[in-house]
């Protein structure tokens, strides 16, 4: 088996090649193609009952990068995901993946993919082994004769080894997940699909989940990673996009998308009366009063000015902080609503 | 969707070397036979098959049973006449049981468990989501749905097999074996006996063709695969019935179960193939026309389940 990274390399350099030829069937070739491993242009889903699910998407995922897709239940995540996958036929709007149209390319674009959509499916009456090897026999590109070694390694590398043997009904959800994800790592992949990958792990098996993904990254891989868990995307990713309502109302790196919310100011004090007084004449805007907590917009001047004027005026201060803005606070900013609300 | 699969795909020519640095084996050409052995394991590890044909196989030993307690004061098996075919004749040769067993199971227990078996095939696959997970490896939605018809067509042939295997042992055990009958009264030897039974096999076999097509076609029009089974069953159950209402002459000979008893004319000497031929063609009329729709549907269907 190769080592992973040499295959990587090989595999863009093969992608390269492919994107110099010109491929039958291909219609623009622009140069910003090269570095975006998904692009998806005005993609529109409406089902059958008339239900717009995913309204007009551009989407652009750069190559190399640990993409968050974020969205409430029922914003469109999972039929974009579909749509891109082929699976699903949008209604309008064309989606590239690596470099290719899909759904027409499917064959040449996904056996580079690796995919968990909406959760692990399996068959339960086969031991984790054998669901593994059915899905690898199902990749026209994958080697029957290094079948059973790559099937071990996926294996080992979501730590199911020791669960091989089992019938799938006997796993519990977190197991069920690991062996959908080991489904994914079959074979060296340019992209990860991961739709809501640590779902029915406990905090441990989160955090080997997450350091699973930044290994993968690391080799140049891409990761989307479609999750509801803000903090989990913040953890791991590098960009990030929010869907609301079937549009998609931001994208961009995590940084610039957490800056585009401010931070706030806080400071505790057993005076929270007389602090927010002092507070709004130092110009602190948005000024709010919980318990001991008072928090509000920091002002342009030099916050160490405020926090004199506070002692000045006799103001007893336990903590004087400005809370960062989370990528939590730009969702909310961004939607107007609470993370949870079904769109 | 079907563009998937028409689409050509830059692919190095047979025989030539493939792109220097390709990461991305080329398929092999018999990668479709890995598939389909796949499909082929996974459908004979399912409990519900092992138990299907078990059913199957236990119906030769009850009317083995059944005609030997009945006759062991030496009366006759087929009380005048009644009974499925070749019943009267089972005491005088245990070859008998064969034609007995397949008459008896055709007509409901054979296309039963075709019928669930290929209603489950896609919609089983679908509810339980594993068939996003093969559409995105990526099986390819036409291989896939050729590799599930074909692994349903070698359904059918086993579970025939399976009821003229027992049959075969049942009758060797409780009667006599040797020189039978014909219907149309001459003798053939044993030998000549077993060949005609096989054949019997393969075409009861072939008559399932059209039932499984139909189950095939149905299951992919369903996400849930006990609602494709019942159908398929159901549809069975009723084209049997509507065989039976002497006012629809004019449709019954385009029912896929019409001819199905035409099997019997292998026993005449010499054979009397224009009936089996009926059968045989109506077979692949179904084969054609449910395997198209059920192409058609399946390439394009959304998969959202």
């Amino acid at each position: 088996m190769d080592g992973p990274s040499a295959t990587e390399r090989d595999a863009q350099e093969a992608g390269d090649a492919e994107r110099r030829a010109p491929a039958p069937g291909r219609t623009e070739a622009g140069p910003d193609v090269q570095e975006s491993v998904i692009e998806a242009r005005g993609l529109t889903k409406r089902y059958r009952g008339g239900q717009l699910a995913v309204d007009g998407l551009d989407l652009i995922v750069p190559a190399r990068s640990v993409f968050g897709f974020l969205g409430p239940n029922g914003s469109g995540k999972t039929t974009t995901i579909r749509m891109l996958m082929g699976l699903i036929e949008p209604t309008a709007g064309t989606a590239r993946v690596l470099g290719r149209p899909m759904p027409r390319a499917a064959r040449a674009v996904l056996p580079q993919v690796g995919a968990l959509i909406e959760g692990p499916a399996l068959y339960g009456f086969l031991s984790g082994r054998d669901n593994l090897l059915r899905y690898d026999t199902a990749d026209p590109t994958a080697d029957p004769r290094t079948r059973r070694v790559r099937v071990a390694a996926a294996l080992d590398r979501v730590g199911l080894n020791a669960a091989a043997g089992k019938k799938a009904k006997a796993y519990s959800l977190g197991m069920k997940q690991r062996l959908g994800l080991a489904a994914a790592l079959l074979q060296p992949r340019r992209l990860l699909v991961l739709d809501e990958p640590t779902n029915g792990l406990d905090p441990q098996g989160m955090r080997e989940i997450r350091t699973l993904i930044r290994e993968l990254a690391a080799d140049g891989t891409t990761v989307f990673l479609s999750s509801h868990l803000l903090d989990e995307i913040e953890q791991v990713c590098t960009h990030a996009a929010v869907m609301a309502r079937g549009r998609l109302v931001a994208q961009g790196a995590v940084a610039d998308l957490a800056a585009g919310a401010r931070g706030r100011l806080v400071v505790t004090t057993p005076d929270p009366a007389e602090a927010a007084r002092v507070l709004k004449e130092q110009g602190v805007a948005d000024v709010t009063s919980d318990g001991d907590r008072v928090a509000g917009e920091p002002p342009a001047r030099d916050l160490a000015e405020v926090n004199a004027a506070l002692v000045a005026a006799g103001v007893r201060v336990r903590g004087f902080t400005v809370e960062r803005a989370s990528l939590e606070d730009a969702f909310v900013a961004l939607t107007g609503e609470g993370f949870d609300v079904a769109g | 969707m079907s563009r998937a699969e028409t689409a050509p795909v830059s692919e190095p020519v047979p025989g030539a070397e493939p792109l220097p640095g390709s990461a991305v084996r080329r398929p092999s050409p018999l990668w479709t036979f890995g598939l389909l052995r796949s499909e082929l394991v996974t459908t004979v590890r399912r409990w519900r098959t092992l138990a299907l044909l078990g059913v199957l196989a236990a119906v030769p030993v009850l009317v083995g049973i059944a005609v030997k307690i009945e006759t062991r004061g030496g009366g006759d098996a087929g009380h005048g006449g009644q009974g499925p075919a070749f019943i009267s004749q089972i005491t005088n040769n245990g070859l008998f049981l064969v034609f007995t067993a397949l008459a008896a199971t055709l007509p409901f227990f054979l296309p039963m468990a075709v019928g669930v078996v290929a209603g489950d095939a896609i919609a089983g696959e679908a509810s339980s989501g594993t068939l996003r997970y093969l559409l995105v490896a990526p099986a390819g939605r036409t291989r896939l749905l050729l590799t599930k018809y074909t692994t349903v067509l070698a359904f059918c042939l086993l579970a025939t097999l399976v009821v003229t295997l027992s049959a075969l042992i049942v009758g060797a055990l409780l009667f006599p074996l040797g020189d039978l009958m014909t219907i149309s009264g001459t003798r053939i030897g044993f030998g000549e006996g077993l060949v005609r039974a096989l054949l019997i096999a393969l075409v009861v076999a072939a008559s399932l063709v059209g039932v499984a097509a139909l189950g095939l076609f149905v299951s992919t029009l369903t996400g849930s695969g006990i609602a494709a089974m019942a159908t398929t069953v159901g549809l069975v159950i009723t084209v049997q019935i509507l065989d039976q209402i002497p006012q629809l002459h004019a449709l019954q000979p385009y029912f896929f179960s019409h001819y199905w008893l035409s099997f019997a004319d292998l026993m005449r000497d010499p054979v009397y193939w224009d009936d089996l031929v009926k059968n045989l063609g109506l077979q692949a009329l179904y084969a054609a026309v449910f395997g198209s729709a059920a192409w058609a549907r399946f390439t394009t269907k959304d998969i959202s389940a």
